[in-house]
């Protein structure tokens, strides 16, 4: 009997440079033994020929560069988005267009709930794009009086609670004073809380009782359904605590024979000094498996330019807010830095303000000469506001950047009337300057933030078009055969994983993704509706149609 | 009496003294329950001489007092406590370099059980000048100072009495109303930091009070507004660090006072407590006469 398979399909857009496209790829125990012509690979010998996709074009598996298992964990929650966004079941569900649509929506789902006493929790709440409306307890009331009920915004760091939550988490007093506590005439809270401290205390009452940086069981098996719907075969957790309990599960989870995706979760720096965190790190790697990719360090310096808490260099924000927060303490990074690049561990360091990325440029170089390492691959994450003389110190450095393609399509309105202004609103993620400049590049979804699907990953950093529709940012477009290679070998070679994954070429892992149509020949503002009928992860076959 | 714990946070950036001060005040607990809350137990919060135990969460210090680390969850860390028994009698947070502790001390506002009972920011006197003008620091270092109630500036000893005097002149414009105290080794009297105990629901005049500060209790209390006598006695120039006691209204209800520099919380009590309240300033700094015509109504 023969273990080769060898697939045909209508075209294989392979993204190894030496041939970009094939007829075939023939498989054997999980790795790609060769793509070509049915008569190259048949000289490997005995071999079964599988044409269910003859009609589909093939790509090498996504990889997601950051992201978070929350996304699946979140969908055990009602969506209250104003986009229209699939589910793991590959329902549709449609945008919420007004409080009035998100509060049907919750009295629907409150409806169907047995236990009177269960709280009932949505998400992706943005009122950004409804005026900003406010959402109080009054209209969260209208759901439900009897049980607590929670919305989460789409930013994460805010929730709208009803009476019945603030109750419950002993917050039903007048004349508290937190600026992350909005009172209304009458002197009691509004229902809105700001801030994940002021949130904390309700969260249990409300459904969000787990740390949200920690993936659970059925989250994780949710995230994976995300991932075979949109061709994503390789992803990361970006960041997890990774205490016992969670890696445990998390090793059984995706040891289990039709897990379809490879984990990378990277451990959130927080908690440890850098020390312990270094140890605790090493003893991980050593646990890795295929499916669950461990040893890696996920620093957080600033926080986000829509909260207005990332860390700007001059001239600030456009709207004069105060300049950002720091999450880590200068010396704190570098020690990290140092002691990284000396046991051989890969650190990516989330900065979304330039003010941070250049803090990150400026300690990684001295780290670098002391603990020489050409290889290390640290990459910074989100980035979004680099300058090219930042772009072109990280190609010295030898750092990745892994650029938000998809959060210009969600905020970069936002971005060029308040937060940063149209100067650089208008270079923000600048995926061509990052390419011109030599740096390796991915790009990303930061699911739940943004949904994850690495083809509309693409097509944002393709097209460069705002939520209202305008497209900001002509110059820092690029093309598609550019964002077809960010969306694999760009974000493997982020990863370490180039060498495995990223490309169908002999050796590699028999990674697909599994399209109805070819994106380098489609029009580029349709890139993000080509279907996906699933992939193949491991040479074991998933189609979404089936999970 | 009060149920509510007193919660002192504790900032300002790495190496302005917080650990030192922290292992001075276990050392001088004297049979007070202080529950530390840090981030992480990196770099020995503790000194080693005070551990009696540690597991992951928790380090059991000599005298009762204990040391969590809380990593990114305060609140929950907070929440977890005052179900912890023996219930702290102070729980001192020693917030991370770059945190702001303004920020940190809102989160008690909303907690139950808890009561802020001070900012506390340290500066080192050495370095603090120059942090304040650093490319990536400085509007932090600012930002931390002019959240605080009670400004500590730390490591006299290694400079010159003009230097010390002139840093604490340019604290005193960075944070007009904070109470600046100087320190070398953080050797201050407990409390000067954790607020005032009450032993017998009565403020005690401490014994503690000898290195450089005065404590002075005040029992001759006319009836008053509680609230107007504790911004007079907060905000009067009056050199009062912190101060805490009972006091009646005209209708007869009792209130209880609490002063930290300029923050002042006024509670109803149900109390048979004697009026009497004590203040703490630096020796010589409390202007005593003026007190006490206030306290006269």
């Amino acid at each position: 009997m023969s273990n080769t398979t060898i697939f045909s399909a209508k075209k294989i857009i392979t993204m190894n440079s030496s041939r970009p496209e094939a007829s075939h790829v023939a498989v054997r125990d999980g790795l790609i033994l060769g793509a070509g012509s049915l008569e190259e690979l048949a000289t490997w010998g005995e071999y079964t020929l599988d044409a269910r996709f003859v009609d589909k074009v093939l790509m090498p598996g996504f990889v997601e560069g950051h992201a978070h298992t929350m996304e699946g964990s979140l969908w055990t929650k009602v969506y209250c988005g104003w986009f229209d966004r699939a589910d793991p079941n590959g329902k549709l569900w449609t945008g919420a267009k007004s409080v009035d649509a998100v509060i049907e929506r919750l009295q629907e789902a409150e409806t169907v709930l047995e236990d009177p006493t269960a709280p009932l929790s949505g998400w992706q709440l943005d009122p950004i794009y409804m005026d900003n409306t406010t959402v109080t307890r009054a209209d969260l009331d209208r759901v439900s009086t009897t049980r607590a009920v929670g919305v989460l915004h789409a930013s994460g760091h805010i929730m709208n609670v009803n009476t019945k939550a603030l109750e419950l988490a002993g917050m039903l007093k007048p004349g508290l004073n937190h600026p992350g506590i909005p009172l209304g005439a009458d002197g009691f809270p509004t229902g809105e809380l700001k801030g994940p401290e002021v949130m904390t205390p309700v969260g249990p009452f409300v459904g969000y009782e787990r740390s949200m940086l920690d993936a659970d069981e059925a989250g994780l098996r949710n995230f994976a359904k995300l991932c075979v719907r949109t061709g994503t075969t390789t992803i990361t957790d970006l960041a997890s605590r990774m205490d016992e309990k969670t890696v445990d599960m998390m090793l059984r989870v995706t040891g289990e024979p039709n897990y379809p995706v490879r984990l990378m979760p990277f451990r959130f720096f927080m908690g440890l000094s850098a020390k312990e965190l270094i140890a605790a790190v090493l003893a991980l790697k050593e646990r890795t498996t295929d499916r669950l990719r461990m040893g890696q360090i996920k620093i957080i310096v600033d926080g986000s330019i829509q909260g207005f808490s990332a860390r700007l260099r001059w001239p600030g924000y456009h709207n004069d807010a105060p300049n950002g927060l720091w999450y880590i303490a200068p010396e704190h990074l570098s020690e990290l830095l140092h002691l990284a690049l000396e046991a051989g561990l890969q650190v990516h360091t989330h900065t979304n303000g330039d003010q941070a990325t250049q803090l990150v440029l400026e300690k990684l170089a001295p780290a670098l000469q002391k603990h020489p390492n050409p290889n290390h691959r640290f990459t910074l994450q989100h980035c979004q506001l680099a300058d090219s003389a930042q772009f072109r110190t990280a190609a010295k450095l030898g750092m990745c950047v892994n650029l938000f393609a998809n959060h210009h399509f969600y905020w970069g309105d936002e971005h060029y009337a308040l937060t940063v202004g149209p100067d650089r609103a208008t270079r923000m993620n600048a995926c061509r300057t990052a390419l011109d400049s030599g740096v390796p590049m991915a790009i990303h979804s930061d699911a739940p933030v943004t949904p994850l699907g690495p083809l509309f990953t693409a097509w944002a950093a393709v097209n460069r078009i705002t939520a209202s529709g305008r497209v900001q940012g002509e110059e820092e477009r690029i093309q598609v055969h550019e964002a077809l290679w960010a969306i694999t070998m760009g974000a493997a070679y982020t990863l370490h994983l180039d060498g495995e994954i990223g490309s169908i070429e002999t050796g590699k892992k028999a990674d697909f993704a599994v399209l109805d149509a070819d994106p380098t020949v489609c029009d580029p503002i349709l890139l993000k509706d080509i279907g996906v009928w699933g992939t193949v992860q491991g040479g074991r076959i998933f189609p979404a149609s089936n999970l | 009496m009060n149920q509510e714990i007193p919660v002192i946070v504790i900032g300002g950036y790495l190496g302005a003294g917080k650990t030192t001060l922290v292992n001075h005040l276990l050392r001088n607990a004297d049979g007070c329950r202080i529950a530390i809350l840090v981030n992480e137990f990196g770099d020995l919060p503790i000194d080693s001489d005070l551990i009696e135990a540690q597991d992951d969460e928790m380090i059991a210090i000599s005298g009762g007092c204990i040391c969590c680390s809380f990593g990114s969850d305060m609140t929950s860390a907070l929440i977890k406590l005052s179900s912890h028994n023996p219930v702290p009698n102070y729980v001192v947070i020693e917030a991370s370099g770059v945190a702001m502790p303004g920020a940190v001390a809102d989160n008690i506002s909303f907690l139950e059980g808890f009561s802020l009972a001070g900012v506390v920011v340290l500066a080192d006197s050495e370095c603090i000048q120059a942090q304040a003008v650093d490319e990536y620091l400085g509007d932090t270092i600012l930002r931390q100072l002019s959240g605080a109630d009670l400004i500590v500036q730390t490591k006299i000893d290694l400079i010159s009495p003009q230097m010390v005097s002139n840093v604490c002149s340019w604290l005193t414009s960075v944070n007009p109303k904070a109470q600046i105290v100087a320190t070398a080794q953080g050797k201050l009297p407990p409390e000067v930091i954790l607020g005032v105990e009450m032993v017998a629901g009565q403020p005690q005049s401490s014994g503690h009070a000898d290195a450089g500060y005065d404590s002075t209790v005040f029992t001759e209390i006319a009836p008053c507004d509680p609230d107007c006598l504790a911004k007079e006695l907060a905000t009067g120039g009056l050199g009062i660090i912190r101060s805490k006691g009972f006091v009646t209204d005209y209708a007869g209800q009792k209130w209880l006072i609490q002063i930290v520099g300029e923050r002042y919380d006024v509670t109803p009590m149900v109390s048979s407590e004697q009026d009497g309240m004590v203040c703490i300033g630096r020796k010589g700094a409390l202007d005593l006469g003026a007190i006490g015509v206030i306290f006269a109504g």
